[in-house]
């Protein structure tokens, strides 16, 4: 498969810790890839790695090319969008503020005029409350909130930690849906934590599981969807 | 955790030798200081004496600051009230120099108490402003008209420095270097004691682990008010002696940049280090005088050099070496206590080096 | 009673300075959580250049908009070269550090300027006078371009896409990163903005207190009074603690303590609003988290 992002021996540290070993991972382009894993198995640290907010060492491949940004905005101008776990609205700005934000880096005004209808016409909530502060949306908004600002970058790939986290089965049923619906319009390439493994496989065509900052398995959603020290682990049957 | 290394003699030998080494050395420092007001002349003794003064009020800031972790920009005005009450007590009410200089550190200690019961509310940043604004207010506090018929208003009081008791034969720069030197060696003491003390250790962790250590049943509280209390006391006791030393207190000499001078002793001194005030003293007492002797040159803007100096220094060393002269020194030390192989403790060591101030 | 509104009238005036340095101070605590101790000496140094270049010949407002300027790259500069580099130093430190730039830009400004106190010019000469006889041009005239200051700064964060990039840099910097935003440059721009807004203070403040590199100490003081009463973490609430604190200066220095020992006010309202409420008047209240 063409991959839009790929890395090779991919290890992260926090100070002395290291915490990643070694991760070869890719992420189809068009496509979207889940990351899976317990508590602590080095999911999040992963996006961080990506978006060189901790330290790193390995190769990363962006599109082809060597990924050498050094800062976290210098990914996020390179077009890869990282919702973070928390969500990371601003919660003081309002959400047509937060929107805004999202697409601070862009030059072309039309362009994000329309992005932004386009995102109100995925998430209609947010056009009701497009005046409100960010910081008293619900749980489920804020993550809509947060999935549209960083599709307000026009991002190549977008990156989403734990997007199910706290919320309300059907407001999460409702969310991965959007998801799947922008992936298939807009064509934006996908990289999904989740704890929630059945969510992921759901939604996902191709699964990664993280033990310990190692990959232990990985391959299409079906096969590991029916690997069974999987289904009885993190599946539950 | 001491990974065994080859070493050429036995511990038991290597001890004994560093202590005969330390022995050697106190031995040195006590005849010098009391040979010194004998070799050098007044001026150079009173100088001298200035210096042990700094170190007492360092050692006062340095307890609050280094061990206990909260800032002060302000220990001046204790310096201050140290000073004036030496003063008022000795010209105006007729007390001995030495009660006068013993009750001006109980009100400094009582003083600082009270600033501390507020203070203990305030995070670092906090503290540092209320201190910050009580260094600029102190000289106009010192002005004011109505405690004039006390403090002397502008002018300021003029002290009689004490002759020595008992007809020794010192002169009277000699007598009060000595008083100094004494009274030094007594709060150096104390301090040594209470540093190594329970109440030393729970000071430090008040420092390092805020949360941990009320958790531990230490009542933060009532230990950080009273180490602002000691803390002010022994500025306040420098002052008096100073007041001694100089012969007058006046109001502009107790400024912002007399607070800041005792800051920027314990920074190059060592924070939480008890002889590395002794350096920044030193450093606090020389240097302008250096800096003029050097700087004749600029020409008449030269009293600009020193606090120049004394910025670049304060960064610098924040930068380059946080743990100041003394860490520096305990640093350079372990080296040379390693490559002789006498120090087995490689962990501890590096943690030293990187100045890790957590332990 | 004409005594009262004078003391009022002449309070706001001199209280106009005291929000522009209260301002200058928020807006760097809002984005770094540090107190600039160093702010009154950049102001006053500012204000030795705007006089450098009237002696040199050009016009005031020439040298306003230049020493502005001016102020905005030093700004820049010291965040930049000096303060990022103790991003992740404990606060003790940071502290220290802001007392070096303090003395250094102290006594750079006595070695360049000498230590003889200078006048500078009003710009709102006597002919200007209102007919108002409570006021002076110059109180006028401050409280005048404090206004503008203030309304263009809050333009500038309200409506512009710069300006809302900084205060999302400001309230959340990991998620102003990840939208793409150089949360560096916002800091640096920043420090340029609360420079040149102690500038306007130095350079309207001069006039009345003559222009000496011990100048600033005691406004920095009651900016500080200011910034706490209105609330270190909002500029609007510092700005109108500015004119609060000028005012009650002045009554207190005619009416209860005497004109020598007004700084005490300013000590007393600083350690008084962080004892009874340290978030101050409208500021947010401070969590300590665990």
């Amino acid at each position: 498969m063409a991959a839009v992002l790929e890395t090779q021996g991919l290890c992260a540290f926090y100070g002395a810790t290291q915490v990643l070993h070694g991760v070869d991972l890719a992420v189809e382009a068009g496509g979207i890839t889940a990351l899976l894993g317990a508590n602590g198995a080095g999911k999040t640290t992963l996006l961080r790695a990506l978006s060189a907010m901790v330290r790193r060492e390995g190769l990363i491949r962006f599109e082809g090319n060597a990924l050498k940004a050094r800062e976290a905005e210098d990914v996020a101008r390179l077009g890869i969008a990282h919702v973070p776990d928390g969500r990371g609205t601003f919660l003081d700005l309002t959400v047509e503020q937060n929107l805004h934000l999202g697409a601070y880096t862009r030059r072309d005004r039309s362009a994000v005029a329309s992005e932004l209808e386009r995102a109100f016409a995925y998430f209609p909530r947010l056009k009701e409350r497009r005046s409100q502060q960010a910081g008293t949306l619900s749980g489920g908004e804020q993550q809509m909130l947060a999935i549209s600002r960083a599709l307000m970058l026009g991002p190549k790939l977008l990156m989403l930690d734990e997007p199910s986290f706290g919320l309300a089965p059907l407001v999460v049923k409702d969310i991965f849906n959007i998801l799947r619906a922008i992936n298939e319009e807009e064509g934006v390439s996908m990289l999904i934590v989740e704890q929630n493994a059945n969510l992921a496989l759901n939604l996902a065509g191709y699964a990664y599981l993280l033990e310990t900052g190692s990959v232990v398995i990985s391959g299409p959603s079906s096969a590991v969807r029916a690997d069974e020290s999987v289904r009885r682990v993190y599946l539950g049957y | 955790m001491s990974e065994a290394r080859a070493t050429g003699s036995p511990a038991g030998v290597a001890n004994s030798q560093s202590r005969g080494l330390r022995l050697g050395a106190i031995v040195l420092a006590f005849l010098v200081v009391v040979a010194l007001p004998f070799l050098a002349s007044g001026y150079h003794t009173s100088q001298f004496s200035q210096v042990v003064i700094y170190a007492i009020a360092l050692l006062g800031l340095n307890l609050l600051t280094g061990y206990n972790g909260q800032i002060s920009l302000g220990h001046g005005a204790f310096f201050a009230i140290g000073g004036y009450a030496t003063a008022i007590l000795t010209v105006k009410l007729g007390i001995g120099y030495v009660p006068a200089v013993v009750i001006g550190g109980f009100l400094c200690f009582g003083a600082g108490f009270a600033f501390g019961l507020p203070a203990l509310r305030l995070g670092g940043l906090y503290l540092a402003l209320a201190t910050f604004a009580l260094a600029l207010a102190t000289p106009q506090l010192l002005k004011f008209k109505a405690f004039d018929a006390w403090t002397g208003g502008v002018q300021g009081l003029v002290l009689q420095k004490p002759g020595a008791p008992l007809h020794l034969p010192l002169t009277r720069d000699q007598w009060v270097y000595f008083l100094c030197v004494f009274s030094a060696a007594l709060l150096f003491w104390a301090a040594r004691n209470l540093i190594h003390s329970r109440i030393g250790r729970a000071l430090i962790a008040i420092r390092d682990h805020p949360i941990a250590a009320e958790t531990m049943g230490v009542d933060a509280a009532l230990y950080k008010t009273t180490t602002f209390g000691v803390s002010a006391a022994y500025t306040g006791i420098a002052g008096g002696l100073s007041s001694l030393v100089i012969g007058f207190v006046s109001p502009d000499s107790f400024d912002l940049f007399l607070s800041l001078s005792l800051v920027v002793g314990i920074v190059v001194g060592g924070l939480a280090s008890i002889w590395g005030v002794i350096i920044g003293a030193l450093f606090i007492e020389f240097m302008p005088n250096y800096a003029d002797s050097i700087s004749d040159v600029l020409g008449e803007n030269a009293k600009a050099l020193p606090w120049a100096i004394y910025g670049v220094l304060l960064i610098l060393l924040m930068y380059v070496a946080p743990t100041g002269a003394a860490g520096t020194a305990r640093i350079l030390i372990g080296a040379i206590q390693r490559r002789r192989g006498r120090s087995t403790n490689v962990a501890l060591d590096r943690k030293a080096a990187s100045g890790d101030q957590t332990q | 009673m004409i005594g009262l509104t004078h003391q009022i009238l002449s309070g706001l005036a001199i209280g106009s300075i005291y929000a522009c340095v209260a301002l200058a101070v928020v807006m760097i605590y809002q984005a770094t959580h540090l107190v600039n101790f160093a702010q009154g000496e950049m102001a006053m140094f500012s204000t030795y250049i705007a006089w450098a270049l009237i002696q040199a010949g050009a016009p005031y407002w020439a040298a306003f908009f230049l020493t502005l300027v001016f102020s905005f790259a030093m700004g820049m500069a010291i965040e930049r070269w000096l303060i990022r580099r103790f991003e992740r130093a404990p606060v003790l430190a940071v502290v220290i550090v802001f007392i070096g730039m303090l003395v250094i830009i102290n006594s750079l400004a006595g070695f360049l300027f000498s230590y003889t106190i200078k006048s500078f010019e009003s710009p709102f000469p006597e002919k200007f006078a209102l007919g108002n006889g409570f006021m002076s041009p110059h109180e006028l005239g401050s409280i005048g371009v404090t206004f503008a200051v203030l309304g263009l700064v809050y333009a500038f964060f309200r409506f512009t896409p710069l300006g809302l990039a900084m205060r999302a840099a400001a309230q959340n910097p990991v998620s102003a990163r990840l939208v793409g935003i150089r949360v560096g440059h916002m800091l640096a721009i920043g420090w340029g903005l609360a420079a040149a807004i102690g500038a306007v203070a130095g350079m309207m403040a001069a006039p009345i207190v003559y222009l000496d590199p011990n100048m600033m100490g005691g406004i920095l003081l009651y900016g500080f009074a200011a910034a706490l009463l209105g609330g270190i973490d909002n500029p609007w609430g510092a700005a109108l603690g500015g004119f609060i604190v000028g005012v009650l200066e002045n009554i207190a220095g005619a009416y209860l303590v005497g004109e020598e020992i007004k700084l005490s006010v300013a000590l007393a309202i600083i350690v008084g609003v962080l004892v009874a409420k340290p978030s101050g008047l409208f500021g947010r209240v401070l969590v300590t988290r665990v």
